[in-house]
């Protein structure tokens, strides 16, 4: 998986398992991507198929039954998964940020919006005094368009729109070179959704931003993605650029799922549902995770898994039924 | 808070008991109408005499004023059972924290050693100890502190293992921070009101505890507590002297105390314990049962 210039983050067969009582759950299973500087990334799928588990995974962040098997994660040239507790807290946040789902969670109920954002600050010591710290947030706050006089209020006191708005500046707070988004927009309702985006594209061009944006929602992706890559049950399905996606998508999943959002250029159009459920992460179909639910399936779906290809320069899928006439 | 206290008199009542107390036991020598440690001359007529004007509770098997020590007797039943809940938050607490936010091997040892503590009866084995160490104020403290900690450790562990899978913890592992930086800014101050108002509860075991050794003859000899004063009047003639004054007041006093501390205590848990709350939209007649019957249980 090579590409002309040298990727700022670049994810390399990353595997990634939970171990429970009940078996071990393959959550995430040979995953590679590549993200440039400046580039806003989409990352598609249905619930549970592992979006949020590879984010953590790049982040070191997994919960205590996720171990990551195997792989690499290059942030900039270097293995973070080689790096030591200490150095992985320090790389944390200055280099990478994430924006959490669910702002109101996110943030201690307890503690002040301002202090929390000074919190990212103060870790990283970048907050050399109590005034220059408080600066620095009201800098932020209004960069994300919320009143630097407002520091001083608690999570309660805001509105969903100004928390996610509040988490978007705790993300830059130490400038970070990649923000991940892991669904930004959920929970909020539609005009907030448009703004929180706006906002997302604005400070990704003034801050020249390397943007991961792990969502659902295709038609997000396609107002903001340079590249799209869709996931099924913890595998990658299709990688690619937006218009790619979208015009000619390759992968039966990627196919159904288009069909499944509405298309407001055909309002009498019936809108179709995949049918059939995600795979359980710990009894997984022995051939093509999709298999089960593909209407393309041939037999070979079933025994043999499919390997993650090149279909062409800057175009990756993982289907048997591809090669055969490039569909 | 201040609404939950105006929505429970019970609290309020309790917080005043407790206020009356603190006032007696800080301004003792001033309130007392005599000086417990004077030397006084003594009649056979002033042994047990009855309540007076000169004597409004009378007087004890020495002939000294038995309002005067039970004043007196306040300051140490309020010192030991603070201090004494002091050192069980600070054990309890620290114990809580470690085995919740840290469980693993740790956390399991740290709370089987509770359950330990938690079996043995607590009475006889602070006999033992403070027949062996010898009875002194500090010891007692001590003695009393060491064993009742258990409980805050269980409730403080239940907080700590819930707190930190919010996902703001998560946050701050994101932003870089360490667990010591966690457990100090995110966990200890939402498991802080908790434990205050888990401590107010534990002042009134302390407070029990000391009664019951001083009573049993193990308190302090130097200073008059109220079990002191109980044990000199039951061991020293004054039942059959009748004179019910010298048990009385120290007995009203301990009941005043610890019903004090267990009112103030149960409102501020109700308060602060997320379990006992219903929710804010469920209005008070809707609820089966009223929370002040629920136990916390750890």
């Amino acid at each position: 998986m090579e590409r002309a210039e040298t990727p700022l983050l670049e994810v390399r067969h990353l595997s990634t398992n939970f171990v429970t009582d009940e078996g071990v759950f393959r959550a995430v299973e040979d995953l590679s991507f590549q993200l440039r500087r400046g580039e806003f990334l989409g990352l598609v799928g249905e619930s549970g198929c592992g979006k949020t588990t590879a984010m953590l995974s790049v982040l070191r962040l997994l919960p205590a039954a996720g171990r990551i098997v195997s792989g690499e994660v290059l942030l900039e040239g270097e293995d973070i998964l080689k790096l030591d507790a200490a150095e992985m807290r320090r790389m944390r946040w200055r280099k990478m940020s994430i924006i959490f789902q669910g702002a109101m969670n996110a943030l201690n109920p307890v503690r002040n919006v301002g202090d929390q954002i000074a919190e990212a600050l103060v870790l990283h010591d970048m907050a050399p005094s109590r005034r220059r710290a408080a600066a620095r947030v009201g800098e932020l706050l209004e960069l994300v368009g919320i009143d630097a006089d407002r520091a001083d209020q608690f999570p309660h006191q805001y509105s969903g729109g100004m928390r996610q708005r509040a988490m978007i500046a705790m993300a830059l707070a130490c400038s970070p070179q990649v923000v991940i988004a892991d669904e930004p927009t959920t929970a909020l309702d539609v005009m907030i959704q448009a703004q929180i985006l706006e906002l997302l594209e604005r400070l990704q061009r003034e801050l020249g931003l390397s943007v991961i944006l792990v969502t659902h929602d295709l038609s997000v992706v396609a107002e903001v993605c340079h590249d799209v890559l869709v996931m099924y049950g913890g595998v990658l399905a299709e990688y690619a650029t937006v218009d790619e996606i979208y015009n000619e998508p390759l992968h039966p999943y990627t196919r159904l799922l288009l069909e499944a959002f509405p298309d407001l250029s055909r309002p009498d159009e019936r809108m179709i549902s995949i049918p059939g459920q995600p795979p359980r992460l710990n009894d997984l179909p022995a051939g093509c995770r999709f298999a089960p639910r593909c209407p393309m399936v041939i037999d070979r779906c079933r025994i043999e898994p499919p390997p993650v290809r090149q279909v062409r320069p800057g175009r990756w899928a993982t289907c048997h039924r591809i090669d055969e006439a490039g569909t | 808070m201040l609404a939950q206290l105006r929505r429970s008199p019970l609290g309020v009542v309790g917080a005043f008991m407790l206020g009356l107390a603190l006032i007696a036991a800080t301004f003792a020598p001033w309130l007392a109408p005599y000086d417990p440690e004077q030397t006084i001359h003594v009649t056979i007529e002033d042994i047990y005499a009855r309540p007076s004007a000169e004597h409004i509770l009378g007087t004890d098997d020495g002939g000294n004023d038995v309002l005067s020590a039970f004043i007196f007797g306040s300051r140490v039943s309020l010192l030991v059972g603070f201090s004494a809940s002091l050192i069980s938050m600070f054990i309890g607490g620290a114990v809580g924290l470690v085995a919740g936010f840290y469980g693993g091997r740790i956390g399991n040892a740290l709370m089987r050693l509770t359950d330990i503590f938690l079996v043995i009866p607590d009475l006889p084995l602070m006999i033992v100890i403070v027949a062996m160490v010898g009875p002194s104020l500090w010891n007692i403290i001590l003695v009393i502190g060491i064993l009742g900690w258990t409980g805050t450790a269980r409730m403080v562990r239940a907080q700590a293992l819930s707190l930190k899978e919010r996902q703001f913890v998560l946050r701050a592992r994101a932003l870089g921070a360490g667990n010591f930086h966690i457990l100090r800014r995110h966990i200890f101050p939402l498991v802080l009101p908790l434990m205050v108002a888990n401590t107010v509860l534990v002042i009134s075991l302390s407070i029990l505890s000391e009664s019951t050794l001083s009573f049993l003859g193990l308190g302090d000899p130097t200073t008059l507590s109220w079990g002191g004063m109980l044990n000199f009047a039951f061991t020293r003639g004054a039942i059959s002297a009748r004179a019910w004054w010298a048990l009385v007041a120290p007995g009203l006093g301990i009941v005043w105390v610890v019903l004090a501390c267990t009112l103030v205590g149960n409102t501020l848990e109700e308060a602060f314990n997320p379990r006992l709350q219903s929710h804010h939209l469920q209005g008070e007649d809707k609820m089966i049962a009223s929370p002040s019957h629920i136990q916390a249980e750890g």
